[in-house]
This record gives C-alpha cells, sequence and structure tokens, in this order.
C-alpha cells in the first residue's frame, strides 16, 4: 500500500481569553504524526473539545498550523496553494442541514467547486453534476431542487456529491451520520463503503459511534486534550486497549451492548 | 393497574391536502416502575405521542382516543384545569435538546427555584422558606450528580456544557417528585461516557425510587441497556410492542428487524466493512402519507394486502401489525 497523505509533527496552539483581564487559555493540539494508505479509512475518536474538528480543520485547510507540514503523495501541502489541496482532500461538515446555501439550487451548489478549481466549460460541467449526483444514488432532476425539498438523508448525499465532484483522494469527514435516523444511516455507512471501493478513496472519519467506527475503519487514533493517546488497527486498538481513557469508552460501549446497566 | 394506559389515540392535523392522521390508532401501556422505551425515526410521531401525553398540543389539532387513561383516571375527559394539574403533578417530561428549552434568560439557579412545588417548602417566614428553597436545590442538585453546584447555579444554560444542562434537566424534573418521567431524546448528541452517565442515573432513579420511565429516542445500543419494554413506532403507526429482550431475539414486524440491522454493535459476527442490510427510501412525509401499512413502499415483504391497514395481532405479551411478519414464510 503506498502512503497518500503523512502528517509530520503537525501542532496549532490557539490562545483565547473571554475578557481582558482573565487569564489566557491555551488550547494545545499535537504535535501530531500519522501516514494514511490509499483506500484506507482512519477513524478519529475522542471527547468534545480534544481537538478533532480543529485536526479536520487543519487537514483541509480550513486554519493554518503553528508548526508541523502534511505531506500529499510526498509533496508538501502549501497554506497558499489552495488548488492543490482542494482538488485533493475534500471535508463533509457535521450538519448537513446548515453546510448547504438555502438560497441557491443543488446544481449550483455543485457547481461552485467546479467553476473554482477547474477550467471545464459550462456543459462539461453540467455533465460532471449530473454524473457525480447519480455516483451518490440520487437522480438527475436533484440538481434543480433547494435544500429545503430534499430530506436529510438526500441532503447528506448531497454534501457527499459536492466532496466527490473534484476527484479528491481523501474525504475529510466529521460526523457525518450523527444527525442521521438509523435506517438512512445504513444506506449511507454503505454508500460510503461502496464509493470507497470503486474508486479508492481514503476517509478520514470523524465520529462518537463506536460501532460505526468499528465497523468501517482501518485504523483508528484516539485524541484527548489535544493529544494522540492511542493509535493502531481498529480491531486491536478495540479488543486490547492501552490507555485507560479508551478502556473506559470500551466498557461503556459494551455495557450498552450486553444491557448491563440495570443488573450491576 | 397500569399506570398510563392509552389505546388507539389518533391525532389529526390538518395541512393543505386536508386532514391528515399524524398519530394512526397508537397503543402504550405502562405499568408502574417499568422502563419502557419509544423508538422511531424522526417524523415518526414520537414527540407528538409524548405532546398528546401531556396535553400540549397545539389549538386546531383533533385528538381522539379509545383510552387514555391515567391511573385509572380518564384524561381526556378531565377540564383544561384539572388535567393541568395532574400532569404538573405526576409526569415529569425533559425535552429535546436542553440548551434550548432552557430559558435564557434566567440564570439556572432561578429556573429550579421556580419549578419546586409549595408543599415542599412548607410554612414559615420568607427567609425560612428562602433557606429551604436553597436546601431543596442543592440536595436536587447532588441527586443527579452535578458537582459544582454555586457555580452551575449562578450561570446560564449557554455557559454550562451539554451533558451538565442534560443533567440539570433532569433535576428539574424531578423537583415535583412525579410518578413517571418522559425523557423525550435525553442523549442525542451525546459522546458514550456521558451517555453512560445520564443512562446510569436513570437507571438508578427507576430501580431506588420506582421512577416509570418512558424513554424516548431512537438510539438503540442506550434503549437496550436502560429499557425493559419497547414500542416501536412508523410514520404514526404502532408497529410492534413487547419485551425488549424478546423484540431483540426475534423481531416480527420489518422494520423493527431493520432498526435492529443498523446498529452493527448488535451483529457480532458482521464482518468489517462488510454492507449493512438497510431499507431503501426515506421514511414519507406528512404530505405524502402511503394508504394502509405505511411501511409499504419500503418493505422488501411487501404484498398486495399491504394497502390495508393490518390489525394488531398478538403472540403472548408481544404485540405487532403485519400482515406478513417474519416468522412465517411469504406464499
Amino acid at each position: 500500500m503506498t502512503t497518500l497523505l503523512t502528517v509530520k509533527n503537525l501542532s496549532f496552539a490557539r490562545t483565547s481569553r473571554d475578557n481582558w483581564w482573565q487569564k489566557k487559555k491555551v488550547f494545545q493540539l499535537g504535535p501530531i504524526n500519522f501516514d494514511i494508505n490509499a483506500g484506507e479509512t482512519l477513524a478519529v475518536i475522542g471527547d468534545n473539545g480534544s481537538g478533532k474538528t480543529t485536526l479536520a480543520n487543519l487537514l483541509v485547510g480550513v486554519q493554518p498550523p503553528t508548526s508541523g507540514q502534511i505531506l500529499l503523495n510526498g509533496q508538501r501541502l502549501r497554506q497558499r496553494n489552495l488548488k492543490q489541496r482542494s482538488l485533493n482532500i475534500r471535508m463533509i461538515f457535521q450538519h448537513s442541514q446548515e453546510s448547504l446555501n438555502p438560497a441557491v439550487t443543488v446544481g449550483t451548489i455543485l457547481d461552485e467547486p467546479l467553476k473554482l478549481n477547474t477550467d471545464l466549460d459550462t456543459k462539461s460541467r453540467q455533465d460532471k453534476i449530473y454524473s457525480t449526483l447519480r455516483q451518490v444514488g440520487l437522480l438527475r432532476e436533484h440538481a434543480y431542487f433547494y435544500r429545503h425539498m430534499l430530506s436529510d438523508g438526500q441532503r447528506q448525499r448531497v454534501a457527499l456529491a459536492r466532496a466527490l465532484i473534484l476527484n479528491p483522494q481523501i474525504i475529510v469527514a466529521d460526523e457525518p451520520f450523527a444527525a442521521l435516523d438509523p435506517s438512512v444511516r445504513s444506506q449511507m455507512v454503505n454508500l460510503f463503503m461502496q464509493l470507497q471501493k470503486d474508486l479508492g478513496l481514503s476517509y478520514v472519519f470523524i465520529s462518537h459511534n463506536l460501532g460505526i467506527v468499528r465497523h468501517i475503519s482501518d485504523r483508528v487514533i484516539v485524541l484527548q486534550n489535544g493529544n494522540i493517546i492511542e493509535s493502531g488497527k481498529t480491531d486491536v486498538v478495540f479488543n486490547w486497549p492501552k490507555s485507560d481513557y479508551m478502556k473506559k469508552l470500551i466498557a461503556s460501549h459494551q455495557s450498552f451492548v450486553e444491557s448491563k446497566l440495570l443488573e450491576d | 393497574m397500569p399506570l398510563l394506559d392509552i389505546k388507539n389515540l389518533t391525532l389529526e392535523i390538518e395541512t393543505a391536502n386536508g386532514w391528515v392522521k399524524a398519530l394512526d390508532k397508537i397503543n402504550l401501556s405502562m405499568e408502574a416502575n417499568e422502563v419502557r422505551a419509544l423508538v422511531g425515526e424522526s417524523g415518526s410521531g414520537k414527540s407528538l405521542v409524548v405532546k398528546s401525553i401531556v396535553g400540549a398540543i397545539n389549538e386546531g389539532w383533533q385528538l381522539t382516543a379509545d383510552r387514555m387513561n391515567w391511573r385509572g383516571q380518564d384524561l381526556l375527559g378531565l377540564n383544561q384545569s384539572k388535567r393541568r394539574n395532574v400532569v404538573k403533578d405526576e409526569i415529569a417530561v425533559i425535552f429535546q435538546n436542553p440548551v434550548s428549552s432552557l430559558d435564557p434568560t434566567a440564570s439556572l439557579g432561578e429556573q429550579l427555584e421556580e419549578t419546586i412545588p409549595d408543599f415542599l417548602i412548607g410554612r414559615g417566614w420568607f427567609w425560612q422558606r428562602r433557606q429551604r428553597r436553597k436546601q431543596l436545590v442543592t440536595r436536587q442538585l447532588q441527586k443527579v450528580g452535578i458537582k459544582n453546584h454555586d457555580l452551575c447555579l449562578k450561570s446560564f444554560p449557554h455557559q454550562i456544557p451539554d451533558d451538565i444542562c442534560q443533567k440539570f434537566m433532569i433535576a428539574m424534573a424531578l423537583v415535583s417528585e412525579p410518578k413517571l418521567l418522559i425523557a423525550d431524546d435525553p442523549t442525542r448528541g451525546m459522546e458514550t461516557t456521558t451517555k453512560g452517565q445520564i443512562l446510569k442515573l436513570l437507571a438508578r432513579l427507576n430501580q431506588t425510587k420506582g421512577l416509570s420511565i418512558l424513554f424516548v429516542s431512537h438510539d438503540l445500543l442506550a434503549i437496550s441497556s436502560m429499557a425493559q419494554t419497547m414500542t416501536v413506532l412508523y410514520c404514526g403507526q404502532t408497529v410492534e410492542a413487547g419485551r425488549l429482550k424478546k423484540l431483540r431475539k426475534r423481531p416480527l414486524h420489518p422494520y423493527t428487524k431493520a432498526l435492529l440491522d443498523s446498529a452493527p454493535s448488535f451483529s457480532k459476527d458482521l464482518l468489517p466493512k462488510s454492507d449493512l442490510s438497510a431499507l431503501p427510501g426515506t421514511i414519507p412525509t406528512l404530505q405524502h402519507l402511503p394508504t394502509g401499512c405505511r411501511l409499504g413502499p419500503r418493505c422488501p415483504r411487501a404484498q398486495k394486502e399491504c394497502v390495508k391497514i393490518p390489525s394488531m395481532r398478538r403472540i403472548h405479551e408481544h404485540h405487532y401489525s403485519c400482515h406478513f411478519p417474519l416468522h412465517r414464510p411469504i406464499r
């Protein structure tokens, strides 16, 4: 397997204070090191405020890292070089509802990344939009729909289509299934895995849901207070957790599954 | 005598296409000291059931039921103020999304003090009453396991984390010592550890105080760790009801099976990255409800007869409504 993305000593620090007299609060993420191979799913788990979303933002370049570097196919990603990054790393946001523009049609939403990042003419852009919509299980007609006309699952599909439309190599998904209903969620999980099989995509998958993480990921990294406290193959981490945090997490997950809560 | 007994609850809502049955013949009964889960996807009418129980439905909606009894007393026959008293004293609700259902303009302490009923404070001078009230508030917070009470009471809803807010809502609901707690999706969007804490708290309350809990959610993991019985709703129809263990072991309705399959943690022999079984399509909107069994268009076992509403059938304590349940082969 070839290494697609390498993250070396990536760190990010943010200082903030609510008012002028208060002491400065420092949030330090990293230094973080990991690799992603082509066609692999890397899951990121951790508490709220452990830096999962910040890590995603650093990968897609929403925020510049304080130090360290990200290498894509051995090539360093520059903060300025947006085209290189946005053609290869795309993101799906937590709330598909809010991340789609309510004022324009789905077609326009999907057209924007093509306009900004490619030199295609109108006709071929249109074809690309239609084929991508079909890829995620929607119809051509959905290009003329607005956000409010779609159901939750369809919105999530549009969000996925927007990520896919530039044929990226990596998709960073920040809690993509959190707001979905169980039966729709299974559909989306299947779609994610189907696309991975067909297109050889890699995912960076951020989630709370341990059941789904265990099901779809190849490797896991566990974040706590901005540091990686555990990483490894999914079944190794889940069956033989090393850190206390992960042990606790898995124990509580197991207690749900085996419904032991009432007995003890 | 069951604590709450609802039979054929129907709620009609007027839309542009005429009257629509948002809830269609829902049956639900709860014994004292029982934890019952009410499961369904969003749009299945879970919250409407909750609203109908507490009587918080909009004007102009039509609510009919063959029976809607609270400890033997007919709720629908009561007048407004009496019903309100019953609900106020004996039923408590934790709403979805704790942060937005608290008052953003008042501190948490004020809000909690406001919910304390007068008989708990008793008589006395105003300073004595104030002292009693403070004591009650702290004791209540201790019960639900909020450690930093003073800070919590002084802060506003947006200043404290979600899970504390949720615990606070539970504290608020329990002040008046209700018989039934209705928890409407109390663990939505929570992490595994916090979810565990909230569920343990509810389970403990059920065991120590004999509190009955109607646990409304679509998180099957949380439900299976808490509940003894389960009622599954789909699109405003009761699909299946019975003991949770039996339902999990042998679901009879295709929808219940699909729901259980959607949680990969339940099936141990599932290969990683294999396809999960899922129903096609999504839950229909109120304007486009199919006739008959509302699962019909999405159901893998649907036949011609499914355009008629299936009647409720029963095997021991296991109720289901399906023409072609899973234990019978299709002809």
